[in-house]
Formats: structure tokens, C-alpha cells, sequence
């Protein structure tokens, strides 16, 4: 595969085949996690990992895997994956471990990695794979972190806890939005979001009829 | 690759991708335990000091905990100082076993179904170790999930003098805001009991009621959260929490610990 195809394989998940835009995949935990900045971040990270890794893995042993359990594998794999991830962010970062409580190991029910091992590693080599895992989790983290940018600034009045709009509760002049701080409200703005992607790019509207 | 597949190929792929994960797995939680838990107990300690008002910006935390924090364990019926492997003591597991906790059947105010039967106290000291505080641990239902929390009580064992909480699922902004502060800072002060000696303890709407000794202001939008806060309270330091051991500090009984 040339330099460039594999370029594509990285940026295309951004914009032009976003996971939860376009494929409308893990918007579960987008809802969950977006209320803060730096959840998303950390999110986005560990979804970013395990999407990458399990496609690795997956691509790797792909012409072993027999055909009748390969969900199952894949499975195995991914969860795997995402134990270690949880056990290394309660060793190393703790208190951050804490807040996305069992959103982490929520990862194995992320629509996105299953779907990128299905669709993807299963018929691909192990770099391109690594790759999409990487490409789609950053367009993952691309749409988490501008609906926690939203909520966090009109919810919270802060931007990775660092205050934006002073609120009326610490003395300034911001009523927050209390919708914002619940998980509707990301409805609300991954809806936004596509609409403003699908102006932008046409193309990825569904043909009607 | 259908064609080539045969039941003990598949079985033999499946078992040998299971013993690689399972040696991962087992490999990652064995790996990390050590410092998993350093960060739980820290995590702990820096609670404590913050909520007993000795957490300094540049210090290590293990140290000043060890200057000015003693734990202590009380058995809850009596109210008496007990002894307890300080290491491996743990409220939430005496729950789970039936001959260290006592179902709350009718009296259970906080709605946490069992209490150990023994429980943890700190013991806050000033730099020349005399008691200052003392640092409970409380916990009940609010909203959506169970509420953790250490209260910081004055050496008469009738005054709060702060709350903090440390773990707590309530929805962030509304009910999460038992976190603030600004919230927090109003518990400062307030008598744990009325002239009877009942736990007086209420989380009130704005109305006048929260200038009373016992009255907090509710959180608005957090109703439900502010009730369970309040029964909290109602069990915690009633007679079947630690009212008998904040009788005996007010008598005076145990205050050279």
C-alpha cells in the first residue's frame, strides 16, 4: 500500500467517514462522557488504544481465526485490551480513573471497535489496520471533544476546568445551563454536528427514497 | 478459509488465544496492583487532610498524614475504642459478612441495608498532638448512587466543622455540586444536635430556615440529593451510627485517645 493510501487511512475517519457522524457508532459513551473536557480527553485516548490495538492484533491472526467464532475472538481480544487499559489508568492516573468509573470498561460494548475489526482488520494487513484503529479513534475524539467543549463551556462555564464564564453560583454574572450537563443534551449537539458535516459534505447525506 | 476449518482447530485457536488474554490480563492487574493501591490510600490520605483542613499545596501527603492523622476504630454500639488491623480494615467488606455487620431492617434511615459493626475514625492532631478533630466516615444513598464522605467534627463532638465528599454519582451540576466549595463551606459551624440531644442536622430550602445552628442551605435542582445528604446525617450520627462514641467525646470520656 502506498504512503498516501495509508495517509487516507488515518485522516478519512476525521470528516469525511467520521465513526459516530457518519457510521453513527459509539455514540453511547459520547452521550456519557462529554460533560467535562478532560473525561473526553481521557476517553478518547483509551478508545484511540483499544481500537488501534485490537485491530492490530485482529489483522495479525486473521487468517487463524476460524470463521464460526470470529465475533467471539474478536471479543476476547478487545476485552483483553480494555482490562489492561482500565488497570493502567487506575495505576497512573487515578483520579481520572474515577470519574469515567465503568464508562472504561464500557469500551468492549463500544460500537466502533467491534465494528472496525469486523469490517476492517479482518480483511486487511496489520499496519493499515493499526492505522484505521488510530484514524477512527481520533475522529471518535474529534466529535467528543467538541461536544464536551459545548457542554463543559455553557454546563460548567469552564474549559478543562479552567473558567470560561464565571457562574452566578461562584459569584459572576453566568446562569449555566443545567440541560447541557445532562446526557440528552449531546443529542442535541451530535445532531448539530452532522447537520453542520453534512453541509459542509454533501456527499454523506443518504440518498432519499 | 471456511473450507479449512475443523472443530479441534477451532477449539485449539480459541484455547490458545484465551491462555495469551488470560496471561495479559492476569499480567496487567499483578503488574499494577502495587501501585493501584499506593494511589487508592493516597487518594484516601488526601482526603482526610483536605477535609480536616491540613492539605498543603507543596507537601507530601504520606508525610503530613503521618504528623497529624491517627486512625482509630470504634465499635458502634458501644461507642468504645476497639482494636483493628488498620492495613486491611475495610467498612464496605464487614458489610458483606454477616458476624461483623448488623442489618438496619426498619432503621435504616441512609438506606444502606447493613453497617459494620465497627468503624473507622481519624483522629486530627495540631503540631503539638493534642486531639484538634475528629474525621468520620459517612455514607448514604442519593439520588442515583451511593454518597461517601468524611465529616471533620470538633473535639466537643457537637460541631461540624467540614464535609467533604469523595465519591458520589449524582448528575454533575445539580446534584454534583455536594463537591462545591462554596457548598461545603456552609457546614462549618453547625451543631450536630438540638437542646434534646436529637440529631438536628437539615438540608433546607432557602427561607430563613438555613441561618438556623442546624440548618443547610439545599442545593437548588438537587432536592433528592440534599434529602439523602440529610439522612446521612439522621443515621450516621443518630444512635445506631456514631451517636454512643459522640456521647462519650462530649462527656469527655475518650478525649485523650
Amino acid at each position: 500500500m502506498a504512503k498516501s493510501d495509508l495517509r487516507e487511512v488515518v485522516t478519512a475517519p476525521i470528516a469525511t467517514n467520521n465513526p459516530i457522524a457518519l457510521q453513527i457508532l459509539g455514540v453511547c459513551s459520547a452521550l456519557a462522557v462529554t460533560t467535562k473536557m478532560e473525561t473526553a480527553f481521557v476517553m478518547t485516548i483509551a478508545v484511540m488504544v483499544v481500537t488501534a490495538f485490537s485491530s492490530l492484533f485482529i489483522s495479525l491472526i486473521r487468517n487463524v481465526i476460524p470463521n464460526s467464532v470470529r465475533i467471539i475472538v474478536q471479543m476476547a481480544i478487545i476485552a483483553s485490551l480494555v482490562i489492561v487499559v482500565d488497570q493502567v489508568l487506575k495505576a497512573v492516573a487515578f483520579q481520572l480513573s474515577k470519574e469515567l468509573s465503568v464508562f472504561v470498561g464500557l469500551i468492549i460494548t463500544n460500537c466502533i471497535v467491534m465494528g472496525r475489526a469486523e469490517a476492517y482488520a479482518m480483511k486487511n494487513k496489520p499496519l493499515p489496520s493499526f492505522l484505521d484503529g488510530i484514524g477512527n479513534g481520533l475522529g471518535y475524539g474529534a466529535i467528543l471533544l467538541a461536544v464536551a467543549t459545548v457542554r463543559e463551556i455553557f454546563g460548567s462555564g469552564t474549559w478543562f476546568g479552567i473558567e470560561i464564564l464565571p457562574l452566578i453560583q461562584n459569584g459572576g454574572w453566568y446562569q449555566s445551563n443545567g440541560l447541557l450537563l445532562l446526557p440528552p443534551s449531546a443529542f442535541f449537539i451530535i445532531g448539530l454536528l452532522i447537520w453542520g458535516l453534512r453541509t459542509w459534505k454533501p456527499e454523506q447525506v443518504e440518498p432519499k427514497g | 478459509m471456511a473450507s479449512k476449518e475443523t472443530p479441534m482447530k477451532t477449539i485449539s485457536v480459541v484455547a490458545a488465544l484465551c491462555l495469551v488474554c488470560s496471561i495479559v490480563v492476569s499480567g496487567a492487574a499483578v503488574g499494577l496492583r502495587d501501585a493501584q493501591n499506593a494511589n487508592k490510600a493516597l487518594d484516601k490520605q488526601t482526603n482526610l487532610l483536605s477535609v480536616a483542613g491540613k492539605l498543603e499545596a507543596n507537601a507530601n501527603v504520606g508525610e503530613t498524614y503521618a504528623k497529624f492523622v491517627e486512625a482509630k476504630f470504634v465499635d458502634l454500639k458501644t461507642g468504645d475504642y476497639v482494636e483493628e488491623n488498620a492495613a486491611t480494615f475495610d467498612q464496605l467488606k464487614n458489610v458483606k459478612d454477616l458476624t461483623k455487620s448488623t442489618d438496619l431492617a426498619g432503621k435504616d434511615v441512609a438506606g444502606i441495608k447493613r453497617r459494620s459493626n465497627v468503624a473507622d475514625v481519624y483522629l486530627v492532631k495540631d503540631a503539638q498532638g493534642n486531639v484538634e478533630s475528629y474525621v468520620l466516615p459517612v455514607y448514604g444513598r442519593g439520588l442515583w448512587s451511593t454518597m461517601y464522605a468524611f465529616v471533620a467534627i470538633d473535639k466537643d463532638g457537637k460541631t461540624v466543622k467540614s464535609i467533604q465528599y469523595y465519591d458520589q454519582g449524582e448528575t454533575p451540576g445539580l446534584g454534583g455540586e455536594i463537591l462545591n466549595p462554596l457548598w461545603t463551606a456552609k457546614w462549618e459551624g453547625k451543631k450536630l444536635f438540638n437542646a434534646n440531644g436529637d440529631v438536628a442536622i437539615r438540608v433546607v430550602k432557602t427561607g430563613g430556615q438555613e441561618n438556623t445552628p442546624s440548618g443547610i442551605d439545599g442545593l437548588s435542582g438537587a432536592t433528592l440529593t440534599g434529602q439523602g445528604v440529610e439522612n446521612t446525617f439522621q443515621f450516621w450520627i443518630g444512635e445506631n451510627g456514631f451517636g454512643p462514641f459522640l456521647k462519650k467525646l462530649q462527656n469527655g470520656g475518650l478525649n485523650n485517645g
